[in-house]
């Protein structure tokens, strides 16, 4: 649904993004992922046909972003960094003109003003003016600008910038909600977003792409084996060696107070280890995920660990 | 609905909610009025003076006693006032951080343009009406030619049409709205007292000075006489400068 092949921009000297070649498949929510300047505002700029590309090919829904600009701006609903937002208008005329401009046909204008409103969950404050409603609300009106015309394909830079915990959680239950209908992507520099709302990543650190797949992937292409680390309430060569002897099992060794256990990816032994601590009336206190969570992969992948 | 209008509703509704438009007309009306009370004041005692003498009397005219000079005045009071008209046009947009869905979305950078422009004209054409509404009057209890009185207003729109488009230009290359401002102020004022350089001109440079200047177009509107060639020369300047405003649009974006 969006594809870039060696997508480059410099400005001037600068260089912005470099040979950026990535996919997101339709109906998934995939994350632009990556610190500050990385690029991960001009990537979208290109996507959306804001600022053109010094090389490299984009497509978004089929259309190339270069050739066919005008039927790709018509199949992206784009939320940039700063909500663009006319602060004069109330929220129902601001996205009446939003559809206006993105060609709803009159007919059914109001249709799609009535059904971003519902969406955006805006019922409250459709007949306010924006410059008066808070910062939750203009956010959720610049989503619901992006929602208008049911595009097919959904770009939000930084959705969930500036909001306070219970407004994020809203936004990103919104987020989610798309799902399905819409392949979105979205850029943050938040990982617990990307864990929460995310199929996958575009990880990328200084214009560069340092990985891209979905989080089980990246997590795969890390660690040879799945597993988890194992706390019981007695732990000792007796106990580590009743794990040993499980089938199927890669490994079982003992690392601090916990057991680490591993066996192949897509095997899952975790019922066959609760059976075994039953049966031996081991008490388990915690059990958690080899796999590395998003935050060391990241930091291992920014720092460069990708590149082998 | 054609992108273009919605753009100029767009356009209307900001001038119209933020206090820019209604100043604006409210200055040029108290202005206008204000020259237009002191023109007529002014025809009246001379009138009186003339009708002693036969043949003075012949000379009383009204279009070229109150019309004329209320036309020039008025030139004058435009080019000061819209540059507040035309300068957040752009300038606004970029600021805001707007533009980008303007950008983003499928109506094309001449649609918005002229979407702009269009609003920026119903200003002025608000500011013409409004402020022709007190000369009527001299129809009322007078009988001045029509031909010079319509061509008059007719020449301070499209003299207003070509700042405005100046204006555009200018509003396009600047995020501040002050310097855009200043930007087309200061460019008006260099084409007015290129009309003064005209008059210590010799030969072609003279008549190329004049032919640039804004008022010299203007001046035989004010007499009754349309020529094409001060036809030509506002509607060109008008589409040179949303010609212009259109390429640095595209030249930023492209760069």
């Amino acid at each position: 649904m969006i594809e870039t092949e060696q997508l480059t921009k410099k400005y001037g000297d600068l260089v912005a993004i470099q040979n950026l070649s990535f996919k997101v498949e339709e109906g998934r929510i995939w994350g632009l992922l990556g610190p500050n300047a990385a690029g991960k505002t001009t990537t979208m700029r290109i996507l959306t046909g804001y600022l053109p590309a010094t090389s490299g090919k984009a497509s978004v829904a089929g259309f190339d972003v270069f050739e066919q600009a005008e039927a790709v701006k018509q199949s992206i609903g784009y939320l940039p960094e700063t909500v663009p937002l006319y602060p004069e208008m109330t929220v129902e005329s601001y996205l009446g003109f939003v559809a206006e401009v993105k060609k709803v046909p009159t007919a059914r204008k109001k249709a799609a003003v009535d059904r971003a409103v519902q969406i955006a969950g805006l019922q409250t404050v459709r007949k306010r003016l924006i410059r008066n409603i808070s910062r939750g609300y203009k956010q959720r009106t610049g989503i619901a600008q992006a929602l208008i015309h049911n595009p097919r394909v959904v770009i939000l830079d930084e959705p969930t910038i500036g909001l306070d915990p219970a407004q994020i959680k809203e936004i990103r239950d919104l987020i989610k909600s798309l799902k399905g209908e819409h392949t979105i992507m979205l850029s943050t520099h938040i990982l617990a977003e990307v864990k929460e709302v995310c199929d996958g990543v575009v990880i990328i650190n200084e214009g560069k792409l340092m990985a891209s797949g979905s989080l089980e992937e990246l997590a795969r292409s890390f660690s040879q084996n799945d597993g988890v680390y194992l706390k019981l309430d007695r732990i000792d060569g007796e106990v580590l060696n009743l794990f040993q002897q499980l089938p199927g099992l890669q490994q079982a060794s003992l690392e601090g107070a916990e057991i680490r256990l591993e066996w192949p990816w897509g095997q899952d032994l975790r019922t066959q280890v609760l059976k075994l601590c039953l049966d031996k009336k081991l008490e388990i206190k915690e059990m958690r995920s080899l796999a590395m969570n998003i935050e060391e992969l990241y930091l291992r992948i920014v720092s460069g660990g990708m590149e082998q | 609905m054609s992108p273009v209008w919605s753009i100029t509703k767009k356009e209307l509704i900001s001038y119209f909610t933020s206090p820019i438009a209604y100043i604006v007309i409210a200055i040029f009306l108290l202005l206008s009025g204000f020259f237009f009370y002191s023109l007529v004041w002014w025809f009246n005692t001379q009138a009186m003076q003339m009708a002693q003498n036969p043949y003075y009397f012949q000379q009383v005219n009204i279009n070229q006693m109150v019309f004329a000079p209320l036309f020039h005045n008025l030139s004058i009071i435009l080019l000061l006032m819209l540059p507040v008209v035309s300068m957040r046009l752009f300038s606004e947009e970029k600021k805001m951080g707007t533009e980008e869905l303007l950008f983003t979305s499928p109506v094309s950078v001449i649609q918005i343009i002229l979407g702009k422009y269009l609003a920026s004209l119903i200003v002025l054409l608000a500011m013409l009406v409004l402020s022709a509404i007190p000369t009527i009057f001299t129809f009322v209890h007078g009988n001045p030619e029509p031909v010079p009185y319509l061509l008059g207003y007719l020449g301070l729109f499209l003299l207003g049409a070509a700042f405005l488009a100046l204006g555009i230009f200018w509003s396009a290359l600047t995020e501040n709205q002050i310097v855009s401002a200043v930007l087309t102020f200061g460019t008006l004022l260099l084409f007015w007292v290129l009309s003064w350089a005209a008059y210590s001109a010799r030969g072609l440079w003279q008549d190329v000075l004049n032919y640039l200047s804004f008022f010299e177009h203007f001046d035989g509107m004010t007499k009754g006489i349309l020529d094409t060639s001060d036809l030509v020369y506002y509607l060109s300047f008008a589409f040179f400068g949303l010609f212009l405003t259109h390429s640095v649009i595209q030249f930023r974006r492209w760069r």
